[in-house]
């Protein structure tokens, strides 16, 4: 049985990586998760300097969801660089740097730094609806999306993954500026930009007033958008929106992604990864598929 | 760090004693027999809708037993959910999580400062700092009107209690309360209200006193990982290197002076 799957080169040895941002660098999820079993971890944004992030709370529970609007705290390349990728290289596992930034120039600092380290793939940030300046400022205009695209591709030593938003008329349009402007892979979907109130401190829930949503309510926009974007580009897909268990990651497979991340999950049952892991495995078996390969996209 | 424990823990029972306030006591595998006061839980609500975990705080740790008692306010649907378990049922937890009081000032006057559902933790601090030989400790307990805990703190502690509406003990916040009753010590462990805690963190700076406050925010995961439950601290944090402490990791217990509240 083939679980190991290609990303524009990099050979996962199953599908199955966390989304960014919900898993630090593995560091804190390492006693639950043996690393070695995930096909990636992808780390949590990191830019070209420390980042506080926003004012808290920075977090509100919603229907089968969440919404969080934590700004992209990281500790900044430097103390990535000694410390984090040091820590994930003592795994059998890929490692993917999700890269943000607030120009142009930022992202390109942190790409340019990363090209001699022992990293497997970049995932660029253009899609965090948390922060004023970035982020999701690239990534709901074709055009910023294409330019900013071949920015990063001129310096990158490895392959980019550009993450795509979901808050946008039609996704399909950023996919493909994405793959005009040379991406390798795309990734999908960030989150969903919501709002809770407090009816009884008749506030926001949240500091940041709105915060990305997520979590499985989200699940079939997400699947939705991946169908769409992998019958309009060719790049390969990877695939999250509130993917908790092996049969959430199996639908976006089918619709086209070629890896799938667990993200919100892992915050209320730290084993979820492991879980898709296995669950895959039991569903190749029990349909008697010999290569995984063999169901992406498989539902037309 | 300690480790953590995921676990289906065994509902002993579960009953009302106030009006929105729960005692929920658990048997545990692992999580007891590793906790120690100041230090909490997160429970798992059995409602698929209701995804994040409910920080809880421990009012009482039996190793022994391996039995942890949880006292909480019903305050939103998940301590709702909470308040239908009855005995032989089950519910999910994790812990220990985050750091305990410290009990290594137990040779110094303890005075413990709980307000409302911060109260709870405050009993099993009494309960060790006894048991570590603390021969002095001054329980100041706040509530809005509604007594909990009192007699259980009165095994521990001396109790002095303040209520806002002034039905029992002194008519105001435990502040009010330690300066009409004349409560002296030398080091103050504190769990309640943001506000009360920052009254607290003041008083202690003025009377040159030793102060821990057990700290509260919004947190997803409990480990360290969402970044979500940060506080503003004077040193830099390990993770992030700027100042922004993680109440579920650093936290909660930390040294006034090391937090901005």
């Amino acid at each position: 049985m083939n679980t190991s799957v290609n990303l524009a080169g990099v050979v996962l040895k199953n599908p199955v990586m966390e989304a960014s941002g919900t898993f630090g660098s593995g560091m804190e999820y390492g006693e639950f998760v043996d690393l070695n079993k995930l096909g990636a971890v992808v780390t949590k944004g990191v830019a070209n300097v420390p980042w506080p992030g926003n004012p808290t709370p920075r977090i509100a529970e919603v229907h089968g969801g969440m919404l969080n609007a934590i700004g992209l705290q990281n500790p900044g390349i430097d103390v990535f660089c000694e410390r984090d990728i040091p820590f994930l290289k003592k795994y059998d596992t890929k490692i993917i740097v999700n890269v943000c930034g607030k120009t142009t120039e930022d992202y390109i600092e942190v790409v340019e730094r990363l090209a001699n380290e022992p990293v497997d793939m970049l995932e660029i940030n253009i899609s965090c609806p948390n922060v004023k300046e970035g982020g999701i400022a690239f990534g709901q205009d074709p055009k910023a999306v294409e330019a900013i695209t071949k920015e990063v591709k001129r310096y990158a030593k490895q392959p980019i993954i550009m993450k795509l938003s979901p808050n946008v008329t039609d996704i399909t349009v950023m996919a493909k500026a994405a793959e005009a402007g040379g991406a390798d892979v795309l990734s999908l979907i960030n989150t969903l930009t919501g709002m809770k109130i407090d009816i009884n401190r008749q506030t926001f829930a949240i500091a940041n007033k709105t915060g990305g949503m997520s979590g499985p309510a989200v699940k079939p926009i997400a699947v939705r958008m991946v169908y769409q974007v992998a019958n309009a580009v060719s790049l390969p897909i990877i695939g999250m929106g509130g993917i908790a268990t092996a049969e959430d990651a199996l639908e976006f497979i089918l619709a086209g992604a070629t890896a799938v991340s667990v993200g919100t999950a892992n915050f209320y049952n730290p084993y979820a990864t492991l879980d898709v892991v296995k669950g895959i495995e039991d569903y190749m078996r029990s349909k008697n598929v010999e290569d995984i390969n063999s169901l992406i996209g498989l539902v037309k | 760090m300690s480790q953590h424990f995921k676990e289906q823990a065994a509902v002993i029972s579960s009953k009302r004693i106030g009006t929105d306030v729960m005692e929920l006591v658990i048997k545990t595998k692992d999580v007891a027999a590793n906790s120690a006061a100041g230090q909490f839980v997160n429970l798992y609500c059995k409602d698929g809708a209701r995804l994040l975990p409910r920080p809880i705080s421990l009012c009482g740790v039996d190793k022994e037993t391996g039995t942890l008692r949880l006292v909480y306010r019903i305050v939103g649907k998940g301590t709702e959910e909470f308040a239908t378990l009855k005995e032989g049922d089950t519910i999910e937890i994790m812990g220990p999580l985050g750091n305990g009081f410290p009990l290594d000032k137990a040779d110094k006057a303890a005075i413990l400062m709980g307000g409302g559902i911060g109260i709870p933790p405050m009993i099993e601090l009494a309960k060790e700092l006894k048991e570590a030989g603390c021969n002095k400790i001054t329980a100041v307990l706040g509530y809005r009107d509604e007594l909990f805990l009192n007699e259980d703190m009165a095994q521990y502690a001396d109790v002095v209690i303040a209520t806002e509406d002034g039905s029992v003990g002194t008519k105001g916040n435990v502040l009010d309360a330690i300066r009409e009753q004349g409560v002296t010590g030398e080091v103050i462990y504190a769990c309640g209200p943001t506000p009360m805690l920052r009254a607290i963190k003041n008083y202690g700076m003025e009377n040159n006193l030793i102060t821990y406050l057990s700290l509260e925010e919004r947190m997803a995961c409990g480990i360290g990982a969402c970044l979500a439950c940060v506080c503003k601290s004077k040193e830099k944090d390990e993770h992030t290197n700027v100042n922004n402490k993680r109440v579920c990791k650093e936290g909660p217990v930390f040294l006034a002076e090391e937090v901005e509240i």
